[in-house]
C-alpha cells in the first residue's frame, strides 16, 4: 500500500544477501497483484475513462484554456481533501471542512477591514484560528473518545451558526465588506490567488499549490515517522499506541493539518472574490471527503495514499466543467458523483480484498 | 504432584537438565503479590521468579488471574499487596512504557501489528530509524528491511516479502514476528499470553520453536497458556494459578506432565463431577479414567490426554494433539 514513488525493483529484491531460503508456505504475490494493491490504481484508471469520456463527448474542453479551468476547479478541491485524506487514513473524519474555510476567510476579511489593518494581520489570525478550530476537534475526540462524526457534526454546527451571526453582528450584512483597497492585498493575492502564463494558457497559482501540497504529503505519508503513525493510529489505535505511538499528538495534528487546509482554501476564496458570503461551504465537507473516498482511502482508517486524492479531485473538476462544455444540464452534476463515488468504492473493496487474499 | 520421576522426554529436556542455581538474580520476582479490584481479590499471595534464559509457564483456567499478572508485570495495573521487583529492585510501573524501558515486553495475542501495514513497517513501529537532519529527517527504509529481515532469519522466520500486509501472514507468523520484534528492541523479559491459544497445530510448533530460540537468546521468558502440553514442551519452571492464588510452583525436575495437567485441569475437582456424572447416569462412567484427579498414582499418558481434553474448550483441544505428537516425538 506504500511505496508510491519506489520503483518495483526494490520490493522485490530481497533486503538481505545470501541464498534465498523459504519454507514454501510464503509465495511472492506477483507483480499484478501487487500493483493492484496501491490504493491510488483504481481511482487512476477512473480518472483516466473519466477524462477520455469527456473529451470524446465535450470537444470544446480539448482546449488549452478549458484544461485550465477543469485544473482549477480541481485544485479548490484538491486541497482540502489531501489533508481530509491524510485524517481519513488516521481513522477520522471532519465534517466542519467545509464550514471551516468561511470561518477562516470572514477572520481574515472583517478583522482586517474593521481594525483597517494590514490584510497580513488578518491572514495570520485566521490561520491561528484555523489550527485552533482543528485542535480543538482533535482534543475533544481524544479526551472523549466520541466518534469523530459526533465531535465534529458539533463543530460543524456551531461554526456555520457563528459564521453567519457574527458576520451580521459585525458588517450588518451577510457578507463582509471588499477588502481589495487596503494594505498587503496584492502581496496576499499574489500569494494565494494569483495566475501565471503557460504558453497563452492562463493557468491559477492554487493548481501549483495543489501539486505541491500533495508531493509533501506523499513524502510525509510514505518517508517520515508521522505518516507511519498515520496509518498506524488509523489501523488499530490501540496496537499503535501498545508500540509507543504517540496516538493524541498524532490525532491532534491531522485535525490541525484539516485547518490549515482550510485556511490556505478560505484565504484563496477571499483574495480572489475580494469579499466573503457567510452563509457558503455548507456541503463541501462532503466533497472533500467523496474525493477521499474515491482517491481510495478507506473510511475507516488506515488504508490509502496523497496522490489518490489527487485524481479523486481531479474526476471532480472533470465531471463538473465536462456536463458544461457538454452542454449537459449542470444538474446531473450530483448524480453523477453519486455513481462514480458508488462504483470507486465498490472498486476499491474489490480489488483490495483481492490483493490481500492469501 | 510429588512424584520425582524423571522428566518426561521431551524435545527440551537435554537442553536444560539442572534447576535454576539460585545464585544468579531473577530479573523479574513477584513476593507474595497481588491485585484486588475494588472488594474483588483478584490475584493474591502469588510468587513468581523469571530467571534469564529460562522459561517461567503460568497455567491456570480461564478467572484464574492469568490475565492480572501479566498486567501487573507489563505495567497496565499495579500490585496492591505484595512486592515486585525487577533486577532486585522494588518497582512500581505506571504505564507500559515503564515496563518496557525496563526491557520487559509484552506480546499480546492481537494487540501490537497492524494488519494492513507492511511487515517491515510493523516491525519498526514507534521506534523507526530515521536519517538526514530535521527538515528532511526520513525513514531509513533500506536500513530498516534489511535490519527487519535480519532479524527475523534469525529467528528462523524467512518472509519473501517485507512489503507484504502483515494481515496476510498466517497468526503464528506474525506471533512470530511480534516476539523477532521484542527481542530486537532489547527486550530482557518476555511475557507471551497464550500466544498458542488461536493457532492450529502446526503454527503453535512455530511459536513453540521461537519461545526457545528466544531462551536460548539469554532471554527471561514468562509463558502464559492452558494448555500444559505446550508448557511442558518448553518450560523450566511450572506455576499454576487457581481462582487468583498459586497452586502449584514446580521446577521442571519436580513434576511430570501428567501431574501438571492433572493439576491444569482442575484434579479434585474433576473427580467430583465424575461422581455427579455418574448419578445423572447416560454418561458412562467406567470408560472415563479412573481416579482422573488424584496423582498420587501418576495417570497413564494417553489418559491425561483424554482428561485435558475433555476440560479444555474447543481451540486448545486442537493444540492438545499437537502437544501429544510432539510431545512423543
Amino acid at each position: 500500500m506504500s511505496m508510491a514513488q519506489q520503483a518495483e525493483p526494490a520490493v522485490t529484491t530481497p533486503p538481505a544477501p545470501g541464498p534465498k531460503q523459504t519454507d514454501g508456505r510464503t509465495r511472492e504475490r506477483s507483480v499484478a497483484l501487487r500493483v493492484l494493491a496501491r490504493p491510488e490504481v483504481g481511482v487512476f484508471l477512473g480518472a483516466v475513462a473519466v477524462f477520455v469520456f469527456f473529451l470524446i463527448a465535450a470537444p470544446t474542453l480539448r482546449d488549452g484554456g478549458s484544461m485550465a479551468t477543469v485544473l482549477y476547479q480541481s485544485s479548490t478541491i484538491g486541497i482540502m481533501a489531501l489533508p481530509v485524506a491524510l485524517l481519513m487514513i488516521g481513522g477520522e473524519f471532519d465534517l466542519s471542512a467545509g464550514v471551516a474555510v468561511v470561518t477562516s476567510a470572514l477572520t481574515a476579511g472583517m478583522l482586517s477591514y474593521q481594525l483597517t489593518m494590514n490584510v497580513w494581520m488578518g491572514v495570520v489570525v485566521a490561520l491561528v484560528a484555523s489550527l485552533a478550530v482543528g485542535a480543538f476537534n482533535g482534543w475533544v475526540l481524544v479526551k472523549t473518545g466520541l466518534p469523530s462524526f459526533l465531535v465534529t457534526l458539533a463543530t460543524f454546527l456551531v461554526l456555520q451558526g457563528v459564521n453567519l451571526a457574527v458576520t451580521k453582528l459585525v458588517t450588518g450584512n451577510v457578507a463582509t465588506d471588499d477588502i481589495s483597497d487596503m494594505d498587503g492585498f496584492d502581496q496576499a493575492k499574489a500569494l494565494f490567488a494569483s495566475s501565471f502564463d503557460v504558453g497563452g494558457v492562463e493557468v491559477k497559482i492554487t493548481v501549483v499549490w495543489w501539486l505541491v501540497f500533495a508531493a509533501l504529503a506523499t513524502w510525509v505519508l510514505l518517508r517520515t515517522k508521522y505518516g507511519n503513525w498515520i496509518f498506524a493510529v488509523g489501523g488499530s489505535q490501540e496496537s499503535a499506541r501498545a508500540v509507543g505511538v504517540p496516538v493524541t499528538f498524532t490525532k491532534i495534528t491531522l485535525f490541525m493539518l484539516v485547518g490549515f487546509g482550510a485556511w490556505f482554501v478560505g484565504m484563496h476564496q477571499l483574495f480572489s472574490f475580494n469579499t466573503v458570503q457567510s452563509g457558503e461551504g455548507v456541503g463541501q465537507e462532503l466533497i472533500y471527503i467523496a474525493a477521499a473516498v474515491i482517491g481510495g482511502c478507506l473510511l475507516t482508517g488506515g488504508y490509502g495514499s496523497a496522490i489518490g486524492p489527487v485524481f479523486g479531485a481531479f474526476m471532480f473538476g472533470m465531471v463538473n466543467q465536462g456536463i458544461v462544455f457538454a452542454g449537459w444540464n449542470p444538474d446531473w452534476f450530483k448524480a453523477f458523483l453519486g455513481v462514480m463515488l458508488l462504483g470507486a468504492v465498490l472498486i476499491n473493496l474489490y480489488v483490495r480484498r483481492a490483493a490481500t487474499r492469501r | 504432584m510429588t512424584s520425582k520421576t524423571p522428566a518426561a522426554p521431551g524435545t527440551h529436556g537435554a537442553v536444560l537438565a539442572d534447576p535454576a542455581p539460585e545464585q544468579d538474580r531473577p530479573l523479574v520476582e513477584l513476593r507474595r503479590a497481588g491485585k484486588s479490584y475494588g472488594n474483588i481479590r483478584a490475584l493474591h499471595g502469588v510468587d513468581l521468579t523469571v530467571h534469564p534464559g529460562r522459561v517461567t509457564c503460568v497455567l491456570g483456567d480461564n478467572g484464574a488471574g492469568k490475565s492480572t499478572l501479566i498486567k501487573i508485570i507489563s505495567g497496565l495495573h499495579q500490585h496492591t499487596e505484595g512486592e515486585f521487583l525487577v533486577d532486585g529492585e522494588a518497582v512500581r510501573f505506571a504505564t507500559p512504557r515503564d515496563a518496557l524501558a525496563r526491557g520487559i515486553a509484552t506480546v499480546y495475542q492481537d494487540l501490537a501489528t497492524i494488519p494492513l501495514m507492511p511487515v517491515w513497517r510493523n516491525f519498526f513501529l514507534g521506534s523507526e530509524m530515521t536519517k538526514g537532519p530535521w527538515p528532511v529527517r526520513r525513514l531509513d527504509i533500506d536500513r530498516m528491511k534489511r535490519t527487519a529481515d535480519e532479524e527475523l532469519r534469525n529467528m528462523g522466520i524467512v518472509l519473501d516479502d517485507l512489503e507484504q500486509p502483515i494481515g496476510t501472514l498466517s497468526g503464528g507468523q506474525r506471533q512470530c514476528v511480534a516476539i523477532a520484534r521484542a527481542v530486537y528492541f532489547g527486550a530482557r523479559v518476555l511475557i507471551l499470553d497464550e500466544p498458542t491459544a488461536a493457532l492450529g497445530v502446526k503454527q503453535s510448533g512455530v511459536v513453540l520453536k521461537y519461545i526457545a530460540a528466544a531462551r536460548e537468546r539469554g532471554l527471561g521468558v514468562i509463558f502464559i497458556t492452558h494448555n500444559p502440553h505446550h508448557a511442558y514442551m518448553v518450560g523450566d519452571h511450572f506455576s499454576v494459578l487457581r481462582l487468583g492464588t498459586l497452586e502449584l510452583s514446580a521446577a521442571r525436575a519436580g513434576i511430570t506432565l501428567e501431574a501438571l495437567t492433572n493439576h491444569m485441569a482442575g484434579g479434585a475437582e474433576l473427580a467430583a463431577l465424575k461422581h455427579e456424572l455418574a448419578q445423572v447416569g447416560g454418561v458412562d462412567v467406567e470408560a472415563l479414567p479412573d481416579d482422573a484427579g488424584a496423582a498420587v498414582k501418576p495417570a497413564a499418558p494417553d489418559t491425561a490426554d483424554r482428561t485435558d481434553a475433555a476440560k479444555s474448550d474447543a481451540a486448545a483441544s486442537d493444540s492438545t494433539a499437537s502437544g501429544t505428537a510432539e510431545g512423543k516425538a
